[in-house]
């Protein structure tokens, strides 16, 4: 079984045959040609775990609370293909959007490190483990971000470092106690050490540390200020990848951890989560609607749909974890789409800035419909994928009389609305403003808008198959909450 | 900085440094030492030599780029695990040969050792290239 | 020894914090530096300490007086992932110093709001 290490030992092959190569044209196609690879493999490891539900490998043959664990269960492997398909289509996108010969051979040499630290964040079941890949995205992400030395850049790097450090040391700080208290770090043993735990006041401690880590990752409602001020500095690449993966580490490792052995402090755990969930999703959507720039405004909206995992996570019954599974992944093809969109029209425009842009519908409605699909899909219209994805948290919410979470939750959708058809209006609708001149006409080839067009047919994909879809995430959040099976599979406790 | 006494110290404590970084990498399976501490000496030879001529000049002279050598040593890392992919074993299992060099002692070959080899690697390329960013323009 | 050095973490954490809040870039870093030496310890900690009694030396099978050696392995990693950030913010802090001139943390507002 030693194949489900493949999504973290690919990527440092490419890694270690980047670094060699010069040429941005060469590097990105073989970035491209290698995120079909391991979408194939990821696709691979689904198709084993729909067979198999759980898998794991010991590394180095030390059994199971000893050495490290990599565990592959449904989460993971949707968690993989998903990220797998984004990583493709970034890959896609950076081909055509990454002019610098110099900057490009080391951007595709960071992409594929963040790749590996997705990858083994994902399948790794070692706390520790995790820590250490988490530092792996931390540091790719780093300089993914400040890539190109632009004086905003380096501005946003200092933001985006200085909050992100701090969680990595909440996160180690966490863990310290963690191990301080049971002595173990394995996922399943830790989860079989505190399931009849009573001293909740030590766990507590510990469990708030790695939420605010997780937080500070996830964005969640007072730790999200570094997100909008620095999401919108890097080549729109970097934001998209950024986007559409680099949060939903943070919701993962969030799901993961307060479903698997967090779960002794329910009420209060609960609460916690769903106000501000809540908060989150309000704000956001709040300081969406105040700003004037693509990409800032999308930023802000990251935040918002967060909060929509989170409820999830919070409401705590098989069908808001699905809700919150579901969301998760129509969240990042919708939302990555959204950022490609926003730079093929700064390609044809020069800037982001909606004010200084118009007129899009009437010269390019292709764009307008790229546009329109994952902005749909995000304020939830009914055939795309967000419609089943706000209905099943909506539903979940209802059926376990949230009714606040719920409220909060419609009318976040419509706030989305609002700024999703602030963007359309301004940038497609209105006519081009007369201060400014014309000077860019570049003109968009297919491969610009294939990328674009491959996401937006995901999201109508995930909305017409959404019983699938939903079968599968529901398999997943019945994983989550019934760990049994996963702890006896990891500990080797099964006949 | 371009001091005489430096400049010939230098080129004897390369010698030295080296040869003590190599040692501590062989033993550092079973004893103190290994591929970090090893990787630090010998890029603690590079940083002397860089400072006591200067460090612009000596990173223009380089024969190997220091990202090459972060690359080398992630290629030895990969070739550790490589064994364990095989057959019925475990990943990153360890895999062991003993060599007998007649009288003087033997030496355990293994894939740890590998590992500890890629270490020794990374860690030369990443600290000499931390240096060389930092005191060096562009 | 574990009290000492728990109110050394607590020293530790807390200039830690003082110095995060200052507005030099500069006495940001040392302030993560701080912060991260106090974690390690932390977890270093988190074993306990047997004064005295090495981890694993020889043969000698003396079970009840020896420490877990996992926290001094984590602690190890964690060092090193440390290092390789603080290099990074040194260079960061020093790119942003040779474009702006500035060191002054207030003056990074132009990508908020």
């Amino acid at each position: 079984m030693n194949v489900i290490a493949l999504p973290i030992l690919f990527p440092l092959v490419l890694i270690i045959l980047l670094i060699f190569i010069r040429s941005k044209k060469i590097a990105g196609l073989i970035s491209i040609f290698a995120s079909l690879v391991l979408l194939a493999i990821s696709l691979y490891l689904l198709q084993l775990v729909i067979k198999q539900e759980v898998i794991v490998i010991q590394m180095g043959g030390w059994e199971a609370p000893y050495g490290i664990s990599l565990v592959l269960d449904y989460l993971s492997a949707i968690m993989l293909v998903v990220s797998a398909f984004i990583i493709l289509t970034i890959s896609l996108y950076a081909f055509r959007f990454i002019k610098n010969e110099n900057f490009g051979s080391r951007f595709y040499v960071f992409f594929f490190s963040i790749t590996m630290g997705l990858n083994g964040a994902f399948i790794t079941g070692d706390v520790f483990n995790l820590y250490v890949w988490f530092e792996v995205i931390l540091l790719s992400s780093f300089v993914l971000i400040t890539l190109g030395n632009r004086k905003e850049q380096l501005e946003g790097g200092i933001k985006y470092m200085a909050l992100n450090l701090i969680g990595s040391l909440f996160f180690l700080a966490g863990l310290g106690l963690l191990y301080g208290n049971t002595g173990t770090l394995n996922m399943a043993h830790l989860a079989q050490i505190l399931q009849d735990d009573q001293q909740s006041l030590l766990m507590n401690t510990s469990a708030m540390l790695f939420f605010v880590a997780f937080g500070i990752k996830a964005a969640i409602f007072p730790l999200f200020f570094w997100l909008p001020s620095s999401y919108h500095t890097p080549n729109i690449s970097v934001s998209a990848l950024f986007a559409g993966l680099l949060t939903k580490v943070g919701v993962y490792a969030l799901i993961r951890f307060f479903t698997l052995f967090f779960v002794q402090d329910q009420v209060f755990w609960h609460n916690l989560l769903l106000i501000l969930a809540g908060f989150t999703m309000v704000i956001g959507g709040m300081a969406a609607s105040t700003h004037y720039e693509t990409r800032r405004i999308l930023s802000y909206h990251i935040i918002s749909q967060i909060g929509y995992m989170i409820m999830g996570l919070g409401i705590f019954t098989p069908l808001a974890i699905a809700g919150s599974i579901f969301f998760t992944v129509h969240n990042m093809i919708a939302k990555t789409n959204t950022f490609l969109v926003a730079g093929l029209v700064s390609k044809l425009k020069g800037t982001y800035y909606l004010k200084n842009i118009g007129g899009l519908y009437k010269e390019n409605p292709v764009l307008a419909i790229l546009f329109i699909i994952p902005a749909f899909a995000l304020a939830g219209i009914p055939p795309l994928s967000g419609f089943f994805a706000k209905f099943i948290l909506i539903k979940a919410g209802i059926e376990d009389g949230h009714y606040i979470i719920t409220t909060v939750a419609i009318l976040t959708s419509l706030l989305t609305l609002y700024s999703m058809i602030k963007i359309w209006n301004e940038a497609f609708l209105k006519k081009q403003p007369e201060s400014t001149d014309m000077m860019l006409q570049s003109k968009l080839g297919f491969l610009d808008l294939f990328p674009s067009i491959l996401l937006g047919a995901a999201s109508i994909l995930l909305g017409l198959f959404a019983s699938q879809i939903f079968e599968l995430t529901l398999n997943a959040a019945n994983q989550l909450i019934n760990p049994e099976h996963y702890i006896k599979t990891v500990l080797h406790l099964l006949p | 900085m371009n001091s005489i006494i430096l400049q010939i110290a230098s080129r004897y404590l390369k010698v030295l440094l080296w040869s003590f970084a190599v040692l501590a990498l062989l033993r550092g399976h079973n004893y103190p030492g290994g591929g970090f501490i090893g990787g630090l000496l010998a890029s603690l030879s590079v940083v002397f030599t860089s400072l006591s001529y200067s460090p612009q000049k000596i990173k223009n002279n380089l024969r190997i780029q220091p990202e090459h050598y972060i690359a080398f040593g992630l290629l030895f890392v990969l070739l550790s695990v490589l064994p364990g992919l095989s057959g019925e074993k475990f990943l990153m299992e360890g895999e062991w040969i003993s060599l007998y060099l007649p009288l003087v002692l033997t030496i355990k070959l293994g894939s740890p050792l590998l590992f500890d080899t890629g270490i020794f690697f990374g860690v030369i390329g990443v600290v000499t290239h931390f240096f060389f960013t930092l005191s060096t323009k562009e | 020894m574990e009290i000492l050095l728990a109110i050394l973490i607590g020293l530790l954490y807390s200039a830690g914090v003082y110095l995060l809040l200052r507005r030099s870039i500069l006495k940001f870093i040392i302030g993560i530096i701080f912060m991260s030496n106090a974690t390690n310890l932390l977890v270093f900690l988190s074993a306990g300490i047997i004064p005295g009694k090495p981890v694993f030396i020889g043969q000698e099978t003396e079970t009840v007086l020896q420490t877990d050696p996992l926290p001094q392995a984590l602690v190890l990693t964690a060092i090193v992932i440390g290092f390789g950030i603080v290099v990074f913010t040194l260079a960061l802090k020093y790119k942003f110093f040779n474009t702006t001139g500035t060191d002054d943390l207030d003056q990074l507002k132009k990508t908020d709001s």
